[in-house]
């Protein structure tokens, strides 16, 4: 058991991590990869029903990306790797 | 010929492939299987938890495809992120390119895929379609046009633009036959 520090100043945060801003999960447009896969991969990975997969894959082809997905960062950076697996091109940042 | 994939009668999705074409697919499995190398640990612990040695984007253009940078304004987070994951997903890669490979039957046949192996042959066919076209220089949908006229001259590489196109195709009948399923 540790003793109890005393006298403990409050660490100053500088940081900008906001917790209560979340986290999204873009896909960006390739050349490469097929309109009805993309669909597909978005149904499969999110459960999205295939009317809001296409919509969202429209996005990624023809206004070069798409925010895919939202949530905090550890949820995003699975659903990034999950992605990478289908060979999407996929990143994570904080919304802005 | 191959008429491509159609969905099998008890479920799943079913092919059939001429000696030419199983052999092609399966010269397309082992090049990712070359491409996309096993990770090699450094740290023993490290590599028991899952922690990679690399954390900087390959500078082939094809491995820098396959393995994309998670962040784009962060290059320490997209380095650490590299580290946690990238030796997972070469596994993962690798792993779907065994089981293609394994798959199919070297003089051609019927193959028979249920969802998780259909998954496997999805994603191989395309880290293959990523290579051959980052390695062809297709940038936009325009470019594969563009390629058959420049590439009438060049045997070896209109071949891979019809080895490229011939796998689109493929695909394609795949994705249809899982959205039937």
């Amino acid at each position: 058991m540790t003793a109890m520090p005393v006298e403990l100043e409050e660490p100053r945060i500088e940081e900008d991590v906001r917790p209560d801003v979340p986290w999204i999960t873009i896909v960006w447009n390739d050349p490469v990869n097929l309109m009805s896969y993309v669909t597909y991969v978005f149904q499969t990975v999110f459960g999205y029903s295939k009317a809001k997969a296409r919509k969202l894959m429209e996005d990624v082809h023809y206004q070069g990306r798409a925010v895919v997905s939202s949530g905090t960062r550890e949820e995003m950076e699975r659903d990034v790797n999950i992605l990478h697996e289908y060979g999407l091109w996929a990143t994570l940042q904080q919304d802005k | 010929m191959t008429t491509g994939f159609h969905s099998a009668p008890r479920g799943g999705v079913r092919i059939e492939v001429d000696s030419g074409e199983a052999s092609l697919l399966r010269s397309m499995a082992a090049l990712v299987l070359q491409l996309v190398e096993a990770p090699e640990p450094q740290d023993e612990f490290a590599a028991l938890i899952g922690i990679g040695a690399n954390s900087t984007r390959p500078e082939d253009p094809v491995l820098a495809r396959l393995f994309p940078d998670a962040y784009t304004e962060d290059a320490l987070a997209a380095g650490d992120f590299r580290r946690y994951t990238e030796d997972g997903l070469r596994r993962h890669k690798r792993e779907n390119a065994q089981l293609v490979f394994d798959g199919i039957p070297a003089g051609g046949g019927e193959i028979t895929l249920d969802l998780a192996d259909a998954h496997s042959w999805l994603k191989l066919l395309t880290d293959v379609r990523l290579s051959l076209g980052t390695r062809l220089g297709i940038e936009d949908e325009a470019d594969l046009e563009a390629l058959r006229q420049r590439l009438r001259g060049d045997e070896s590489l209109a071949s891979a633009a019809h080895i490229y196109e011939w796998l689109t195709h493929l695909q394609e009948s795949l994705v249809q036959a899982l959205m039937r399923d």
